[in-house]
């Protein structure tokens, strides 16, 4: 996983909530074996409309999604965070994501950052203004700034630890597996096994 | 100090735990299907890694078989590519599978409960978001990303910041025609796609103890459609009595042992919930969704909302365009909507009890020339018991085609899909746009509506027969 301390580029603004992760990537997109190649199917039903922000010229090289509330529910497929990553995104903003879709973006070493709804308003005026507005996201100061304007984020230290280092999770449990062998050798006998199988 | 039923579960299961870190939860079970393993194998395979526990894996094919001609190859080639992708791993790391033709072979969340190896008191993790279901046993059960699958396929843990708490009680009797599925649209519209985000729920309280396991099931496989990642009901003699003659349940001594942990699976009565939500059974009524998310949902006997009444800004937007998407007018009472396809299906309401309810209804009667019906069992066991009850003949006489099992319909990742401007009534848990087919419209429904509605033709309850 790459490290990730800050990123700038321009941001593109949705302005839509409840963005459910069959929008992001509807499953007939989901067929490939391997982790590249989904951008093809990123908003595939939206991108349809010639009006859509991302057939908008002026957003092409955007690196940064501004999304309205409840960004990423339903489908617990990372195919969603792949295909955002594959067409190029870095970071997405929000004021509210859902639990399975941040998990999974936070492993992917896309960042996820919430903001207050208002300030989610005030990015969104600022890129529709003028859209080659550079935006930085810093998760080493837990800021996203345009301009003079400062948006401090929250993040688990520990997270923004692992994201700075690029680290992988399965590494960091690997280190303490002497204590997963521990629980094992404690569990009850009468916890079900799937093999031998039985029906 | 006192717990409430997850936090017993979470505190049985925690492997490691360090000041500033997410705990380290170790996991009972790991359901496996085609469309979100993958990766994760190819993962395990790019670092020289094992399954850690195969005896702990169970692998099915579900999301994008097919329901028709299941003896012949997979006519899609990228669908023929994944399953057989997901033979190779499960033949490579060991791995059960049960595959297309296989009795034990359906939908991940319908398995799991039929073979006996859901039980109270587990962790058990998917690749797929309604995992949840699980939790109608007492388990503590969540849908995990491809990076997790690989977590748990080399480690059988996953590193997780333990979730707040929410209780829903839902008590009194209800009312006749109202069921499981209608319990949770209605929890869903009130509180919202995004209540439950942070949240593990229990489902509490005289009604939801009167459901039998399928409703339970029900209930607690549309947790996520209200953000919560899991949601779960305490264990009782209906949950021991159903898990007790499945193939996997304990045995002997073990049986003795698991029961006597399984009794004390109930949050502490001076346990605290985080947030705690109560709905009057009696006051609950057939339900329906008619925009392009879970939580916009109504009673039968109501009309299309007008977006102008919601003075939330955002809510009013969503409800402006889901009703452009869904070719609907504000005002329209419910009950006037046509609709083209009923699908009767999904880990929602795939399960026997369900396609036994809705043969009740279809039983004699023929459906509206208007419509065409898929009923697709949630698994090849569930299949065959229909059969063996001449469940198949009912539908088939009726007009409906009686498919094989999978996911199918509810996600259209397979043949079955609307076409564009297609309406359905679907037993399924999710009405987003495109979601059963690109520019298809879905009508969230339960059974007993979905077979009213294929004899109709028309958004129905059995009591407009």
């Amino acid at each position: 996983m790459d490290k990730f301390v800050t990123h700038t580029g321009t941001a593109i603004p949705l302005r839509r909530s409840n963005v459910d992760t069959d929008q992001i990537i509807p499953a007939v997109y989901l067929k490939r074996v391997t982790k590249s190649g989904f951008e093809d199917g990123l908003f595939a039903a939206w991108r349809n409309d010639p009006e859509f922000v991302l057939n908008q010229p002026q957003y092409k090289d955007a690196t940064i999604l501004v999304a309205g509330a409840d960004f990423g529910t339903g489908s617990s497929r990372e195919h969603a965070v792949w295909a955002l990553q594959n067409y190029g995104f870095k970071a997405v903003i929000s004021s509210r994501f859902a639990d399975i879709f941040r998990g999974n973006s936070l492993k992917g070493g896309l960042l996820t950052v919430i903001l207050p709804q208002e300030s989610v308003e005030k990015i969104w005026a600022a890129i529709e203004a003028e859209p080659t507005t550079a935006v930085t996201v810093d998760l080493e100061a837990r800021s996203v700034r345009l301009g003079s304007e400062v948006y401090p984020f929250e993040l688990d230290d520990y997270t923004r630890w692992r994201l700075m280092e690029g680290l992988d999770d399965i590494g960091l449990t690997l280190k303490n597996i002497d204590s997963v062998t521990a629980y094992e050798n404690a569990r009850p006998s009468f916890k079900p096994k799937t093999l031998p199988a039985r029906s | 100090m006192s717990k409430t039923l997850a936090e017993k579960i979470w505190a049985d299961h925690v492997v490691r735990s360090a000041q500033g870190e997410p705990d380290l939860i170790y996991i009972d079970l790991h359901l496996i299907h085609e469309v979100t393993s993958a990766q994760a194998f190819d993962g395990l395979r790019l670092a020289q890694r094992q399954v850690r526990r195969p005896d702990l894996t169970i692998a099915t094919e579900d999301h994008n078989t097919p329901t028709l001609n299941i003896n012949l190859p997979i006519a899609d080639p990228v669908s023929k590519l994944q399953v057989d992708t997901l033979r190779q791993n499960c033949a490579e790391f060991g791995v059960r599978i049960h595959s297309l033709g296989d009795a034990e072979q359906g939908i991940v969340h319908v398995v799991g409960p039929q073979l006996g190896l859901t039980q109270p008191g587990m962790t058990i993790v998917c690749g797929d978001s309604h995992t949840s279901t699980h939790g109608a046993f007492g388990a503590l059960a969540f849908g995990i990303g491809t990076s997790e699958v690989e977590h748990v396929l080399a480690t059988q843990t996953l590193p997780l910041v333990r979730p707040k708490t929410m209780a829903i009680n839902v008590d009194g009797v209800l009312p006749d025609g109202v069921t499981a599925k209608d319990v949770i649209l209605a929890i869903i519209a009130k509180i919202g796609t995004g209540g439950g985000q942070g949240y593990v729920i229990e489902y509490r309280g005289s009604a939801i103890r009167a459901l039998s396991m399928e409703g339970r099931m029900t209930i607690c496989n549309m947790s996520i459609e209200a953000g919560a990642r899991a949601g779960l009901i305490a264990p009782d003699e209906k949950t021991f009595e159903y898990v007790r003659t499945k193939p996997h349940a304990p045995q002997g001594a073990d049986w003795d042992a698991a029961l006597a942990y399984w009794k004390t699976l109930t949050t502490d009565e001076d346990a605290k919930f985080d947030v705690e939500i109560f709905i009057k059974a009696e006051e609950l009524a057939p339900f329906v969704t008619w925009g392009t998310n879970p939580g916009q949902g109504l009673p039968l006997s109501a009309s299309v909302p007008n977006p102008a009444d919601i003075a939330d800004l955002e809510e009013r937007g969503a409800a402006e365009r889901a009703l452009s998407y869904m070719g609907l007018e504000a005002g329209l009472p419910l009950r006037s909507i046509k609709v083209d396809t009923i699908f009767l299906g999904s880990c929602t309401n795939g399960r026997i009890e369900d396609l036994r309810a809705a043969a009740d209804i279809l039983k004699g009667r023929k459906k509206a020339d208007s419509v065409r019906m898929l009923v697709v069992p949630g698994s090849a066991r569930v299949r065959l018991q229909a059969e063996q009850e001449g469940l198949d003949k009912v539908f088939i006489d009726f007009g409906a085609e009686w498919r094989n099992a999978g996911c199918s319909m509810c996600l259209g990742m397979n043949p079955d899909q609307l076409a564009v401007g297609e309406r359905s009534a679907s037993t399924s848990n999710r009405n987003f746009e495109g979601r059963q087919g690109k520019g298809g419209r879905t009508h969230l429904v339960s059974p007993l509506v979905a077979a009213a509605t294929a004899i109709r033709g028309t958004l129905s309850s059995p009591a407009d027969l």
